[in-house]
């Protein structure tokens, strides 16, 4: 069953006075997202996926096109708390969406938001920061958890208002590498264990490998779209429009141009090591 | 450095005072200011500076940290009080040019300086021990009432607990941009006073500058989990008035009542 579905969506920011020179931010996307699912989606900056993010939860509406989310229309005012409590949003900087001074005030925020019962409140807030591994820093406050944690606790923030669907832009972007493997780590178990499904942006293609479904943009539109491993054997395509692929698809497509003959385009370090030693046996 | 201000810290704790309910506290307070100025000699003045006392001894943090929060009104105590021992009528005990001491003045002095210190132990007593998530919400809660006249109490209640979630964060900013202009050479250290407020220049308009930016994010952040004002929300945590708060409050009264009654038989001293 589809749960997002994009049909057609352009978007511009632009206003009505400087209309000449504007370019849609996005350009004729259509994208279904299905129930469960774990999407990652890929591109430059700039190239749109922000914009396409904001879509999914109607902070912003399309100037042509539809966007479906649930059999809901974005675009119709009354569903909008009803589409924002079933499609979180989780923004880039960890710090801009904390709004209290304690951490499961701050998970509390959302329920609060959707007037849901305090006792209830309490059950989902205690849920959440299990959920994220963060029920021992309850009592906290935010600027004394590192940039992980503080993702992490971001991502609680959404989780209490129970969504189908957590939307992700960029929530790594600023974190170090142990906080980054927290955040995806996270991310995943809630993908595979609760079933949410979750819409992952970002711009590092390693993390793209875990998704099920990887969609490519580039300049306003999708550029293509696949499982991991259809996605990165296009190699030429991805660096045709200045795109990395992960080291491990680069070594071997580099090999695969020397004659080596490779089969399938490792994504991870460990299938990279295991098709190296089948090759050179 | 402006980590250094005690005034308006929070110390968690679990303390009578940590565990009074935050809008008992308040009120307690309110009441506490009122009769600090209604004491009008020195039997009651005494009584008022006893239960300050009394308060800072319960909260069981360090009286350290309230010689801090002391320590950044210093010279508005001694001013105000010279202003006022110079200021007196009644019989004068030494002159000198236009400078007359008298005992009314020193009387005057003498009131003033205990009123301002109770003043600010009573209330970093409160902000010492309550976290102000707490305090937002218990302003927000007692003002609910001027909501009939259309007064924005919610929004009020929002503004400040975003602004106190906020100083940390800022100060971070504060020091980040801070040296980021000194290793592109700005030089704060040096220079007369006017020098040194123009250096402040280059790091107040970035940090504006990326306080906007951070509002508009904040604002969609909130927006992305359902915010749409007071209307309708639910809190998390309730708050109950407890046995314990009807204490504070008969203590308060208590203390009220032997003003009063110090006022009535002794004679008033200014």
């Amino acid at each position: 069953m589809q749960f997002i579905s994009l049909e057609n969506v352009v978007f511009s920011y632009s206003d009505s006075e400087n209309d000449l020179i504007a370019k849609n931010a996005i350009d004729g996307v259509s994208l279904d997202i299905k129930k469960g699912e774990f999407v990652a989606l890929l591109g430059h900056n700039g190239c749109g996926k922000s914009t396409v993010a904001k879509h999914l939860n109607a902070m912003l509406l399309p100037d042509s096109g539809k966007v479906y989310v649930d059999g809901d229309d974005t675009a119709d005012e009354d569903k909008t708390f009803e589409i924002r409590k079933k499609v979180g949003l989780v923004l880039q900087n960890p710090d801009n969406q904390l709004v209290a001074s304690i951490v499961e005030d701050d998970v509390a925020f959302g329920p609060e938001n959707l007037g849901i019962e305090p006792d209830e409140i309490r059950r989902r807030v205690d849920f959440a920061l299990k959920a994220v591994g963060m029920y021992d820093y309850r009592e906290s406050a935010p600027f004394k958890l590192s940039g992980g944690q503080k993702q992490r606790v971001a991502i609680a923030g959404i989780l209490a208002m129970q969504p189908q669907c957590i939307v992700l832009d960029e929530p790594t972007a600023m974190l170090d590498p142990n906080g980054r493997d927290e955040v995806l780590s996270t991310l995943l178990k809630l993908n595979r264990e609760d079933g949410i499904t979750v819409v992952l942006i970002t711009h590092y293609m390693e993390e793209a490998v875990l998704s099920d479904r990887v969609v490519v943009m580039d300049e306003g539109k999708i550029l293509t779209q696949g499982t991991p491993d259809e996605v990165f054997s296009q190699v030429e395509l991805l660096k045709k429009h200045r795109l990395d692929v992960p080291q491990s698809a680069e070594l071997a497509h580099r090999l695969k141009g020397c004659g080596v003959k490779i089969d399938k385009i490792p994504l991870t370090v460990q299938d990279c090591v295991d098709m190296l030693e089948g090759v050179l046996k | 450095m402006v980590r250094d201000v005690a005034f308006g810290q929070y110390f968690p704790g679990k303390s009578i005072i940590h565990r009074l309910d935050s809008r008992a506290k308040i009120l307690l307070l309110i009441g506490y200011i009122v009769i600090i100025f209604c004491a009008f000699n020195y039997f009651s003045l005494s009584l008022v500076a006893l239960l300050s006392a009394v308060m800072i001894a319960l909260s069981k943090i360090s009286p350290k940290f309230y010689f801090k929060s002391l320590k950044v009104i210093i010279f508005v105590v001694i001013f105000t009080s010279l202003l006022n021992l110079f200021y007196g009528t009644g019989e004068i005990i030494a002159q000198w040019w236009i400078f007359k001491v008298t005992v009314g003045g020193i009387n005057r002095a003498v009131f003033v300086t205990v009123r301002i210190i109770c003043l600010i132990l009573a209330s970093s007593c409160l902000t010492f021990t309550t976290a102000p998530t707490e305090l937002t919400d218990a302003i927000e809660r007692l003002m609910k009432p001027l909501n009939k006249l259309h007064f924005p109490v919610h929004e009020i209640a929002m503004m400040m607990s975003l602004a106190l979630r906020f100083v940390p964060t800022l100060l971070e900013e504060t020091d980040k941009i801070t040296s980021a202009q000194k290793a592109r050479g700005a030089d704060m250290e040096s220079g007369n006073i006017l020098k040194r407020v123009k250096a402040l220049i280059p790091i107040l308009i970035p940090l504006f500058v990326s306080s906007f930016r951070r509002a508009y994010e904040i604002a969609t952040a909130m927006e992305c989990r359902c915010y749409h004002g007071g209307n309708g929300r639910t809190r998390m945590k309730i708050i109950h008035m407890t046995k314990r708060d009807v204490m504070a409050f008969a203590v308060l009264a208590f203390v009220i009542l032997g003003v009063i009654l110090c006022n009535i038989f002794i004679p008033t001293v200014i």
